[in-house]
Parts: structure tokens; C-alpha cells; sequence
């Protein structure tokens, strides 16, 4: 289970990333944060921005037009 | 929003510098989703307000997006891409238009407003450098202005985008 859950659905860049960012910041370090997206774009954006932030992207799955994303904080 | 705090002092961070050239709707959205997209990735980051980017750190916004000169903007209508003939903005109103057709679109798509970034720009500790002299120029007052931005010109610019990975002329 995520400690956290951001439903990021029916928003376009660079919301998506911006509320996790800021939802990042409310889950302990090694705690998880789940995303939910329909930007088709935040598929390589999430890679992006874990790589560059140094938060572990765990998992990155897409469900009927719905991207989930988990990302580890390192916060 | 003091100068030290920002990239010169901070080794280890990366930055980024954008200059801020234009104000009309669309062309407001690179600079403001670059610098949040950049802050949120950890990056130190300062917007340099110039000429038609200046107005954009009016406290109240009302952007205008234009067809004219522009035959590339064509937006989704009936089931088509429609785009107007280049005189056709000279009409009054036809600006007016375009611009609501255009942040309707946007609602509907889930993009945030200038104003909702700009706001994220802020909280997230964007350094914005409003441009002296393009405030002297056009008579503009910092008052008019939402809290914020500090007041700089070409040097201040310099000093920060030659500490700068990213640099950007928008």
C-alpha cells in the first residue's frame, strides 16, 4: 500500500507533476506515493523527473487510459 | 526574495534562467511551465520579465491570444482543425474570441491557467526579475505588480544566467 495517493486524472502538463512534487513532500523518506494520470505524456515525464530528482519510480503501469505510477521518496 | 539565496551561492544545485519576451496567452505558457516543471525538479530557477513579458506580472491577467500572423493556430472545431483568414483579427471582437475559444479549450483539457502557475511560480520560490527598464519605458509600477519580483536589469540578468546549466530566451 502507498502512504500516500495523488489522483492527478484530467489534468495536462505540468500539473500532474507539479501536485506530486507538492505531494511529495507530505511522504516520509522510503514512503511511496501513488500517482494516477491520464496524461499520456507523463509517462516519460515521471521517468524524467525521477531520474533527475533522484526518487525511485517503483512502478509505471498504464490500466485503460489510466497511468499509475509509484514512486519512492529519497526525500 | 533576496539574490543570495539563489544558484551563485548554492554549488550543488542546478538552475535555470529564462528570459521573458512575450505576454500574449500562448506564448505566456512556456516560460511558466518551464520554471515550475524546473523548480518542482529541484532546480534554482529566475524569470527575467521583459518588453511583453513584463505585463505578465500584473496582478490582474486578461491574455489575449492572436490568429494574426499566425497561420499555424488552428483549434479543434466540428470534428475539424479550423484556422481564420490572416485578416480576419482586424474584425473587432475576432481577438476577443479566439482568445476565449482558446482558454475554454484549455479548461477542457485540464491545463492550468497563467494565473495557476504563476501562483505555483511564486510558492515554489521562482526568483522573478522584473525588467527596470522596460518599467520605466512603458510606465509601468512595480505596485501594479503581484509580490514578488524584484527589480533588476541586463547585469542582474547576466550574473545569474552565467551560473546557469539551463538558459532560455522565450
Amino acid at each position: 500500500m502507498p502512504d500516500a495517493t495523488l489522483d492527478a486524472k484530467g489534468l495536462n502538463c505540468p500539473l500532474p507533476i507539479l501536485k506530486a512534487k507538492k505531494a511529495l513532500t507530505n511522504v516520509p523518506s522510503g514512503g511511496t506515493l501513488e500517482v494516477l494520470a491520464t496524461d499520456p505524456g507523463s509517462v516519460a515525464d515521471f521517468d524524467a523527473f525521477c531520474r533527475t530528482t533522484g526518487n525511485e519510480l517503483v512502478e509505471s503501469s498504464a490500466d485503460d487510459g489510466v497511468y499509475r505510477f509509484v514512486i519512492r521518496s529519497s526525500a | 526574495m533576496a539574490a543570495e539565496g539563489n544558484a551563485a551561492t548554492q554549488s550543488n544545485q542546478k538552475s535555470m534562467c529564462i528570459i521573458v519576451t512575450k505576454g500574449s496567452l500562448d506564448w505566456a505558457y512556456p516560460p511558466f511551465i518551464l520554471s515550475t516543471t524546473a523548480a518542482a525538479m529541484g532546480f534554482n530557477v529566475t524569470m527575467f520579465f521583459t518588453f511583453y513579458g513584463l505585463p505578465l506580472l500584473f496582478k490582474k491577467l486578461d491574455l489575449q491570444v492572436t490568429p494574426l500572423g499566425n497561420p499555424a493556430m488552428k483549434m479543434p472545431m466540428m470534428g475539424m482543425h479550423m484556422g481564420m483568414p490572416n485578416l480576419a483579427p482586424v474584425i473587432p471582437g475576432v481577438d476577443a474570441a479566439c482568445s476565449k475559444m482558446m482558454k475554454n479549450l484549455m479548461k477542457k483539457k485540464g491545463v492550468a491557467s497563467i494565473e495557476d502557475l504563476r501562483e505555483a511560480a511564486v510558492d515554489s520560490d521562482v526568483r522573478m526579475i522584473a525588467c527596470q527598464m522596460t518599467l520605466d519605458l512603458f510606465e509601468y509600477s512595480l505596485d501594479d505588480m503581484i509580490e514578488g519580483p524584484e527589480l533588476g536589469g541586463a547585469a542582474t540578468y547576466v550574473e545569474a544566467a552565467a551560473k546557469s546549466d539551463i538558459n532560455l530566451f522565450i
